[in-house]
């Protein structure tokens, strides 16, 4: 159930997630020795606007990606066809973008 | 009669479209014996009713596949010492096409997904025109070769898990006949091609896992076929949109 | 259920990349809820990661990690074999990425322990 289109939009976002997936692994890499706390995430991505439009950008393509990739597992597994297959693909990635702004924004903003 | 090294003991799956079961046939083992040989052994000497298809017996026409020991194999080419399990075989209709009778399976979808996937010449000359020069060196004609050795046996279609899950995916044979048509000089339709084939049912829905090359008799690989075709729609997506 | 017809190294290259995508997808609002208590309840994400010295947790986090480093060398394959000039070692590539997804999420663990 993936035209040219949606195949598309999967690839763009996994490429726009490359480096920001590196990035991630990076920071999760340096930040977990020693325990997280609160303080110390905020401390390092509160009122910075790059944290804003690195996680920013990140939210928008993975709410795309996973929810495409949802959307071929369930048709294949369970069997769901259109137009409630495209009903569930748009229910997750805003779901997804709505969560994941807001998380976002908790860490970010001041 | 006792089971010995001499004698297989084969498990033939009857039935139809609904229902069906496993019957077990005990078999003479000869030296040189295909698989098809046990199955028409079995129709010839113990119950005539047995349906199956072949014709060429040779590899060639691709009608005797079926699934052995739970893989698709061409049965005519496959020997029973290189799949045998014990002594035991068991022997079932090809997987993802609906079953008619026994080992005999319906292939109208399959021929329908080569025909939706543009799988037909598209002429580019008329009869009265002298026929084009195809230089054999050539990258187009180098691809066109890899794939043109299909019989259409449906091995890969029955092997891939994607066709299993998405009845409208139109499977390896169908997307590498297309990819294969795609580079051939004497074809005109390359755009109706790149059409058919990025549709709901097209080439990006292949997840690569590749049961297709892995199983297909005569080593062909539309595993590849299908990530050059997803190459060429990506290729003309963005050229349709600059 | 490993039927025969799936018992080879791409296939099991599919089910990984699967497997990790479904289980990264549903991880995901959980992550993005913890997240989001950061500005408004504090002390709430405070406990929640206090939670994270425990080596279950811990062990988890590691699975978490392999499984986006396995996921996005994955996808990495995928893409180049689409998009790049075909080469016949995708087998090969595919053994590369989860190695490198173990490289990965190993030296996580260490960080962590």
């Amino acid at each position: 159930m993936l035209g040219v289109r949606l195949y598309m939009l999967q690839r763009l976002t996994a490429l726009i997630m490359a480096p920001l997936t590196l990035g991630h692994i990076a920071v999760m890499i340096y930040a977990v020795q020693g325990g997280l706390s609160t303080a110390e995430i905020l401390s390092r991505t509160q009122g910075s606007i790059w944290w804003l439009l690195f996680y920013g950008s990140f939210v928008v393509a993975v709410s795309l990606h996973a929810a495409i990739g949802l959307r071929v597992i369930v048709h294949e597994t369970l069997g769901l066809k259109r137009p409630a297959l495209n009903i569930l693909t748009l229910v997750v990635s805003l779901l997804l973008l709505f969560m994941g702004a807001r998380a976002v924004l908790a860490v970010t903003l001041t | 009669m006792s089971a010995n090294c001499d004698e297989l003991e084969v498990s033939v799956w009857r039935g139809d479209r609904l229902s069906g079961h496993f019957e077990v046939f005990h078999v003479p083992a000869q030296d040189s014996q295909t698989i098809l040989d046990v199955v028409s052994w079995i129709q010839q000497n113990l119950d005539a009713t047995l349906s199956y298809r072949y014709a060429c017996r040779v590899g060639m026409c691709g009608s005797c596949a079926m699934m052995v020991n739970g893989v698709p194999r061409w049965t005519c080419r496959t020997h029973v010492k290189k799949v045998m399990n014990g002594n035991k075989l068991e022997v079932a209709p090809l997987r993802n096409l609906p079953v008619i009778k026994d080992l005999a399976t319906d292939m109208d979808p399959f021929f329908d997904k080569w025909i939706a996937a543009e799988g037909l010449h598209h002429p580019t000359k008329t009869r009265d025109e002298p026929i084009e020069t195809i230089n054999p060196d050539s990258t187009m004609r180098a691809e066109a070769n890899a794939g043109i050795e299909c019989i259409n046996c449906s091995v890969c279609y029955s092997a891939c898990d994607t066709v299993a899950g998405n009845v409208d995916y139109l499977g390896p044979a169908a997307l590498q006949r297309a990819w294969t048509l795609f580079n051939d000089a004497k074809d005109s339709g390359q755009n109706a091609i790149l059409e058919a084939v990025s549709g709901a049912g097209g080439c990006h829905n292949c997840h690569s896992q590749g049961s297709c090359t892995v199983f297909c008799p005569n080593e062909l690989n539309p595993m590849k076929a299908i990530a050059e075709l997803k190459k060429a729609t990506t290729k003309s997506f963005f050229k349709k949109r600059v | 259920m490993i039927r025969k017809h799936r018992a080879h190294p791409l296939w099991f290259a599919y089910a990984l990349h699967r497997l990790s995508g479904l289980a990264l997808a549903l991880f995901l609002p959980a992550h993005f809820y913890i997240l989001s208590k950061a500005l408004t309840q504090p002390e709430s994400l405070d406990n929640f990661l206090t939670l994270t010295e425990s080596p279950m947790v811990k062990l988890a986090e590691f699975g978490l990690v392999f499984l986006l480093a396995v996921h996005f060398l994955g996808g990495f394959r995928l893409m180049a074999m689409e998009w790049l000039p075909w080469s016949d070692r995708q087998k090969t590539f595919a053994a590369v990425a989860v190695a490198g997804a173990f490289l990965v999420s190993g030296l996580f663990f260490l960080r962590v322990v």
